[in-house]
């Protein structure tokens, strides 16, 4: 059955104090060779975020779920549909405006060992938002042994490159880079997911203890419903391009009501051999 | 910075320094060509026509009586003067064109796709003499022609790289950033675009100075100006009478471009070899040492068992790391053990040990490894690969890059069918559809038709254990093999895992950093952290009251349990601070 987001979640409408506001969002890709025809990643997403709000967005690989991230900050064109940040339209800003808007708009990605250039150190990346906001080079650097303290890292990490760093240290360089203009809104595009164990869990609670103190917002993306859940007031489940399912934390990741949100709660395996024998036969009957 | 270091490196490479030294001694001199030579190279006294080196002419007299060694240093002035202007030429057009088509791509890179491949199709040489007939006989114009002639080569590599560097998360990081386009450019594109620039113009150098060479030979060039291209042509009119002229001009132009040639390589080398390789020990593999008493006294397993395995690597320096210290573990026909860690802890490591698979400058140093009772450790390669084909076989973590995009499903599964079972073609297609059967892939004589990028994530890893089974192992060795996969389909993946050891007794080694995978499969779990194995036990015991402390932060990470977080209300940031 086809729920429109309207249906799925009544508290999904609009929200009038929200930050960002995403409605019936549309993107399409081009396809590959000539005159390929068009494939439609998203087809009518809406959202919304609160100040000092986290919300989850869980689905798996192709669904869009990182697209609609990446629509929000620009990185890809949007079709139709409009995006509204902090009240101003922002799907269509020009790159002057973009770069404006960095200032209250970062991105953590999955990836940290990508998302550094290897051959600049952990200072001149800390400092790259700040020289693009105009900070002069000498108060940059003051910043960035701050912004260093901030996540937990030593302040001689500045001058080193990062390859010397292990993939949680380097995750942390990123959540520092996101935080160095002092955003209202993160997206964290899958930020733990290439990390340990417990490495995942120190930077998901570095990630809660910085929107506590500064009550910046996070549009947080991830595969891993336990992740989502542990992190998110509300969550949106996600499923080829549309959004199947939207409420809070709790009522979507224990009684979902969407056909879909179940089958992906019940394939999710627990580390507890009791409740994961449940959860497989409580699937193999819903299947 | 690693420019300094770049430099450091061309410079220490004995052929690197010695074609820097010759080229700055070639240019220095050049450069002072009025210093040197104290004859003006085109004044002529006939009288001394071929005359041979003396004290006030070093090099002898041309045909027309003009000192030698005064046309070659001026001479070279316009032959390197000329190179450098094709050169300048050459990056103005191509440096930035592909600047800007790399990085933004569209209708401006189509545009310029299309040009550029229309002037490489053109004939350089037929190009260049068509301009010399329509423009004159100026070598400055000639080396213009030139630079828009090799322009291309310019674009097309700086293209290259600007588009894969576009595609880095760090470049999408500094637009998220705020940075400017060309900021952007200067901080994180340049940089990569920079060395291989530096060899394409040494190339080009060479290649503009002999295309230049080689027109003033043909007689295309100026004429009146002396150049070593037009002291070449002039000597070869003169071969019979005087072989000796050929030698300078042929010298200087030889050792130039060899110069050139050499240091290109050496800066190739500088930057690509950035880290020094471990020796190769190939051969000399010494077998491994038995294990100390003390671990073999535990009773064998009947299947895969393992004691006190130490897996080192070699160290550039020739000493050894050791990454795996001591592990001991065991698998039973019909069981599924989990080996649980995270990354770095050598889970890996020892699993590629089992299989004899462990990349080059890795060993087993010690302990021992049975299959079925017999000794593995130190087997020879040849050996190995037998066990490998029927008794032990491997699925792995990434099901896409493990299969060739280039053969169909079909032509891969039936390869080692008959390689290791000696099936004919026919006999092999039945046994591939029976495989694809066995992993319960649908319609499997349409699949066996397909090509990898065909099938989902989900389907190439059914593939590949399907591929796995074809030759019936008694032991699966998985690595990681459903952490590239969604969690539906993973599902499905270990449903498949729990089947084979249930109907045929297949015992599997099970790397995973899951432990909800575990929780799901695993008879039996062993965990390992820093190279060693902390805790074995049945999964309900270490799932369910593990002993290690590490075991216990492990689970402890864990978020399943974590309550789910509780709804927003306004302002909740401030009331917290307050």
């Amino acid at each position: 059955m086809k729920k429109t987001p309207a249906d799925a979640a009544p508290s999904d409408a609009t929200a009038p104090d929200a930050l960002l506001d995403v409605r019936d969002l549309r993107v399409r890709f081009p396809g590959k060779g000539w005159r390929a025809p068009e494939t439609e990643v998203l087809e009518g997403v809406g959202l919304f975020v609160r100040p000092g709000e986290t919300l989850g967005l869980v689905g798996e690989s192709g669904s869009g779920k990182s697209t609609i991230g990446r629509a929000v900050l620009g990185l890809v064109p949007v079709r139709s549909g409009s995006i509204t940040f902090h009240g101003e339209r922002i799907e269509h800003a020009d790159p002057r405006r973009r770069r404006a808007l960095s200032r209250d708009l970062q991105v953590i990605f999955q990836d940290p060992y990508t998302s550094l250039n290897p051959s600049r150190t952990i200072g001149d990346t800390l400092a790259e938002p700040l020289i693009g906001q105009g900070t002069g080079a000498r108060e940059a650097r003051g910043r960035v042994a701050g912004l260093l303290e901030r996540v937990h890292l030593p302040s001689d990490a500045a001058g080193r490159l990062p390859r010397e760093f292990s993939g949680g240290q380097r995750q942390r360089v990123a959540i520092a880079r996101a935080l160095a203009l002092r955003p209202r809104l993160v997206i964290c595009d899958e930020p733990v997911s290439a990390l340990d164990l417990t490495t995942q869990r120190t930077v998901l609670d570095l990630l809660l203890e910085i929107q506590r103190e500064t009550g910046v917002s996070y549009l947080f993306v991830s595969h891993d419903l336990a992740v989502v859940r542990f992190m998110s007031h509300r969550v949106s489940v996600i499923h080829r391009g549309e959004i199947v399912e939207t409420g809070d934390a709790a009522t979507v990741t224990s009684e979902p009501r969407h056909d879909y949100t179940r089958t992906l709660l019940l394939a999710s395996p627990v580390a507890d051999v009791a409740g994961q024998r449940r959860r497989r036969a409580a699937a193999g009957a819903g299947v | 910075m690693s420019t300094g270091r770049t430099l450091r490196r061309v410079l220490r490479n004995p052929l690197g320094g010695l074609s820097a030294a010759l080229l700055l001694l070639i240019v220095a001199a050049v450069l002072l060509a009025p210093v040197i030579a104290s004859q003006d190279p085109g004044a002529s006294s006939l009288s001394e026509a071929f005359a041979g080196p003396s004290g006030d002419h070093p090099l002898g007299m041309d045909s027309a009586g003009r000192d030698i060694l005064a046309r070659i240093l001026y001479g070279g002035r316009t032959t390197l003067g000329g190179a450098l202007l094709a050169l300048a030429i050459a990056l103005a057009l191509g440096v930035p064109t592909g600047l800007v088509a790399g990085y933004r791509g569209g209708r401006f890179d189509s545009a310029a796709n299309w040009t550029v491949n229309l002037v490489m199709a053109l004939p350089a040489m037929v190009v260049l003499l068509a301009s010399r007939a329509i423009l004159g006989p100026d070598v400055h114009v000639l080396m213009i022609v030139l630079g828009v002639l090799v322009a291309p080569s310019f674009f097309r590599l700086v293209r290259g790289i600007v588009a894969n560097v576009r595609g880095e998360l760090y470049v999408d990081a500094a637009k998220v950033s705020g940075l400017s386009d060309t900021r952007i450019i200067a901080r994180h594109v340049l940089t990569v675009v920079r060395g291989p620039i530096i060899i394409q113009v040494a190339l080009v150098a060479g290649i503009a100075i002999a295309l230049q060479a080689g027109l003033e030979f043909l007689g295309v060039g100026s004429g009146s100006t002396a150049t070593w291209g037009a002291m070449l042509n002039e000597a070869f009119q003169n071969i019979q009478r005087a072989p000796r002229l050929i030698l300078w001009p042929g010298l200087a132009l030889g050792l130039t471009n060899c110069a050139l040639v050499l240091l290109a390589g050496a800066v190739r080398d500088a930057l690509e070899d950035q880290t020094p390789r471990p020796a190769r020990r190939r051969r000399a593999r010494p077998a491994p040492e038995p294990a100390e008493s003390a671990d073999s006294a535990a009773p064998r397993a009947a299947l895969l068992s393992v004691r006190g395995l130490t897996v080192a690597y070699a160290r550039p320096d020739g000493t050894d790391k050791e990454v795996v210290h001591g592990v001991d573990l065991d698998v039973r026909p019909g069981e599924i053990l989990g080996l649980v860690g995270e990354s770095g802890s050598g889970k890996t490591q020892t699993a590629f040990s089992v299989l004899g698979l462990l990349p080059e400058g890795g060993r087993v140093t010690r302990g021992s490894i049975t299959v079925n009772g017999r000794e593995t450790a130190g087997l020879r390669e040849r050996d190995h690969r037998a066990l490998r084909g029927r008794t032990l076989a491997y699925v792995p973590q990434e099901p896409m890059s493990n299969l060739d995009p280039a053969f169909t499903i079909g032509s891969q599964l039936m390869e080692p069918v008959r390689h290791h079972l000696g099936l004919g073609r026919k006999e092999a297609a039945d046994k591939a559809r029976e495989l694809l059967h066995l992993v319960e892939i649908p319609d499997p004589d349409r699949t066996l038709r397909l090509y990898p990028h065909e099938i989902s994530g989900g389907m190439a890893q059914r593939v590949l254990i399907a591929g796995a089974m074809s030759c019936d192992p008694e032991l699966l060795i998985a690595d990681e093999p459903t952490t590239a996969l969604d969690v539906r389909v993973q599902a499905e993946v270990l449903d498949l895992l729990r089947r084979l050891r249930d109907e045929r007794g297949l015992g599997v080694l099970l790397v995973t950093h899951n432990l909800g995978v575990v929780a799901d499969v695993c008879d039996r779990v062993a965990v390992m952290n820093a190279g060693r194995i902390v805790e074995t036990g049945t999964t309900e015991q270490i799932l369910g009251s593990p002993r290690d402390p590490y075991t216990r932060t492990l689970l402890a990470a864990v978020l399943d349990d974590a309550p789910a977080r509780a709804p927003w209300q306004p302002r909740e940031a401030r009331t917290v601070t307050a």
